[in-house]
């Protein structure tokens, strides 16, 4: 992680083209006073801003390389499980009640977490068929659902005030990020990673299917019930603070096993480095590139999509099977 | 004369899943340092049976027991420290190498945190040689054969250290020198490392190479188990797969070929 943050910090200085002043600031800042108003935005704006960039990206790639593993499917995301659309239904409820911001995230971890108890619910009822494919499918359905509570509650929502929060939120945004939004994202996502990290040989066996899994020592359930859980508290973590932010969580995973191979030993802080590289860079670009700030899941869904479909074509089909 | 608990016994078991039953009261044991060859024909529950010895289906009547002590409620690690298992297909679909694949033989033998150590990983080196297969240590997982992959299992399911080894089909997709290679290394196993084998084939002439007993299931049940010569006859072969076949001595009776009598008319 932190190598990941100091890493990621360098193209973040020499990026903001928006105002010369912020860069001569930066660039003196370790060493000298500044003007008082250059380091207000810095410690208030930038430096929050670029924390939950990394922390975002790094979240949602762990959690993507995580569900990867979990479902031997290199195409699958944190939005398998319905996880994105279930927390971003849970914090759509919380604008539409007017609900201060810290209800908001709570409403969002909850929708997350209830969207992986249902999906993994309805996978456990349905029995004696191919699991992850229940769970996957499982997953489209009730992301499906939630998406149309999501639409439900646009409708209904004050088209003055609320509605443009909700639209603007669910785009995926970070231009709101500020400290306090940081102090619940960064505990979340180290507490996911965490068991991640300690776990990545288990989740290398895990990546056979279950009964070779069990097969070679694993007890497959408890370690799926920890990995799904860690993996869906960083993806709803990152939900809450910056909205639904696609592709990172298919696109870095898949980029990072390419580089280093599936061993999730190697692949997890590769995918948390990558991710928490690439969204820093989006959303650098997403605030500089014009005049009005563009939404940044606009952006990474406009970049990933080419990328992805890059992937589907020139990397080995075997991968993909 | 004191009679020790077999390695393994299986105790009328009924092997199958929940809506349908595959085989009934199916016993047999085996000794240390054992092979027992399976034959049946096709779809009559061999890997079913395999799969409710290890644990990995729940039976439907019956017990299994290792060294006099009942596997039901092992966890899955226990299990992995007794029997090492040879997938008919497995390995995944990421691209990992054969070494690293291996080496996941040794999960049962570490924490649930710990990374392999360098036993782990000579562990896993020595049972790549003792298949000959060093060359594909580095090779990906997913770029070698069938006959390649199966290997890599049997080494697998070899650095799991067990004291029982099921093979489901290992001689399955093999090329005819692999093929020798799997069987003289079972036959080397039992003999020199005491290993217990529980293998299952299509072809009967293997039992006469690898294995002590042969059993044959038949119509879900145990239909015969004993040496392999007083098995594998022209009846036993006819009642199994429906075929007539002519079973030759070799070499003053040190080997038997079975020839379908088809082939000679």
């Amino acid at each position: 992680m932190l190598v990941a943050t100091s890493t990621a910090l360098g193209p973040y200085r020499v990026a903001p083209g928006d105002l010369l002043a912020f860069l001569a600031a930066k660039a003196t800042g370790a060493t000298s006073p500044l003007p008082v108003s250059a380091e207000t935005v810095i410690l208030q704006i930038r430096l929050p801003r670029v924390f939950a960039a990394t922390a975002v990206g790094a979240a949602l790639a762990a959690a993507g390389a995580a569900y990867q593993s979990l479902f031997r499917n290199p195409l699958v995301s944190p939005d398998i499980l319905g996880v994105s659309s279930g927390a971003a239904f849970g914090a759509v409820v919380g604008i539409y009640l007017s609900l201060p911001v810290l209800a908001i995230e709570a409403a969002s971890f909850a929708g997350g977490l209830a969207a992986v108890i249902i999906v993994y619910a309805i996978a456990a009822a349905i029995r004696g068929r191919d699991a992850v494919l229940i769970l996957v499918l499982a997953g489209v359905v009730i992301g499906a659902l939630f998406g149309a509570g999501v639409g439900l509650l646009k409708y209904l929502a004050d088209p003055y005030n609320q509605l443009p929060a909700i639209t603007f939120w669910l785009l995926g945004s970070l231009a709101a990020a500020n400290l306090r939004d940081l102090t619940s994202l960064l505990p979340a996502v180290a507490i996911g990673l965490i068991p991640l990290a300690l776990l990545r040989w288990r989740i290398d066996v895990m990546t056979l299917g279950d009964e070779e899994a069990t097969a070679l020592g694993v007890d497959t359930r408890v370690l799926r019930i920890v990995v799904i859980s860690a993996a869906t508290l960083m993806t709803s973590a990152a939900v809450a603070a910056s909205g639904i932010i696609g592709w990172v969580g298919l696109v870095v995973p898949h980029l990072a096993r390419l580089v280093v191979g599936p061993a999730f030993t190697r692949l997890l802080p590769v995918s948390v480095l990558f991710g928490a590289c690439y969204l820093l860079a989006v959303d650098t670009v997403a605030r500089t590139v014009g005049t009005v700030e563009l939404p940044l899941g606009v952006l990474t869904a406009a970049l990933g999509t080419p990328v992805f479909l890059w992937l589907l074509a020139f990397s080995r089909r075997a991968a993909w099977s | 004369m004191v009679v020790s608990a077999p390695r393994l016994a299986v105790e009328d078991l009924s092997y199958g899943y929940s809506r349908h039953a595959v085989g009934r009261h199916v016993s047999f044991d085996i000794g240390a340092g054992e092979v027992l060859c399976v034959l049946g024909r096709n779809g009559e529950g061999k890997s079913t049976l395999f799969k409710t010895i290890l644990g990995l289906l729940p039976p439907r009547a019956g017990a299994v027991r290792v060294d006099g002590g009942l596997t039901a409620d092992w966890s899955a690690r226990q299990r992995a420290q007794t029997f090492g298992y040879m997938p008919q297909s497995g390995g995944g679909a990421f691209p990992f190498t054969v070494a690293e694949l291996v080496l996941m033989g040794r999960t049962a033998h570490r924490g649930p945190f710990s990374a392999p150590s360098v036993v782990d990983r000579e562990v896993a080196a020595e049972a790549l040689s003792t298949l000959g297969i060093e060359a594909l240590a580095r090779r990906e997982w997913l770029r070698i054969s069938g006959g390649e992959r199966q290997l890599a299992l049997v080494a697998r399911a070899l650095a799991q250290e067990p004291r029982i080894l099921v093979l489901d089909e290992p001689t399955a997709s093999l090329d005819f020198g692999n093929q020798v290679r799997v069987l003289d290394a079972v036959r080397g196993l039992a003999e020199g490392h005491g290993l217990t084998v529980l293998l299952s084939t299509h072809h009967p002439e293997q039992a006469f190479a690898c294995a002590d007993r042969v059993a044959v299931l038949a119509g879900g049940e145990l239909l015969r188990i004993g040496p392999p010569a007083d098995v594998i006859t022209s009846e036993t072969l006819r009642e199994c797969y429906a075929v007539e076949v002519t079973v030759l001595p070799v070499m003053e009776d040190r080997y038997r070929v079975c020839v379908p009598r088809s082939y000679l008319t």
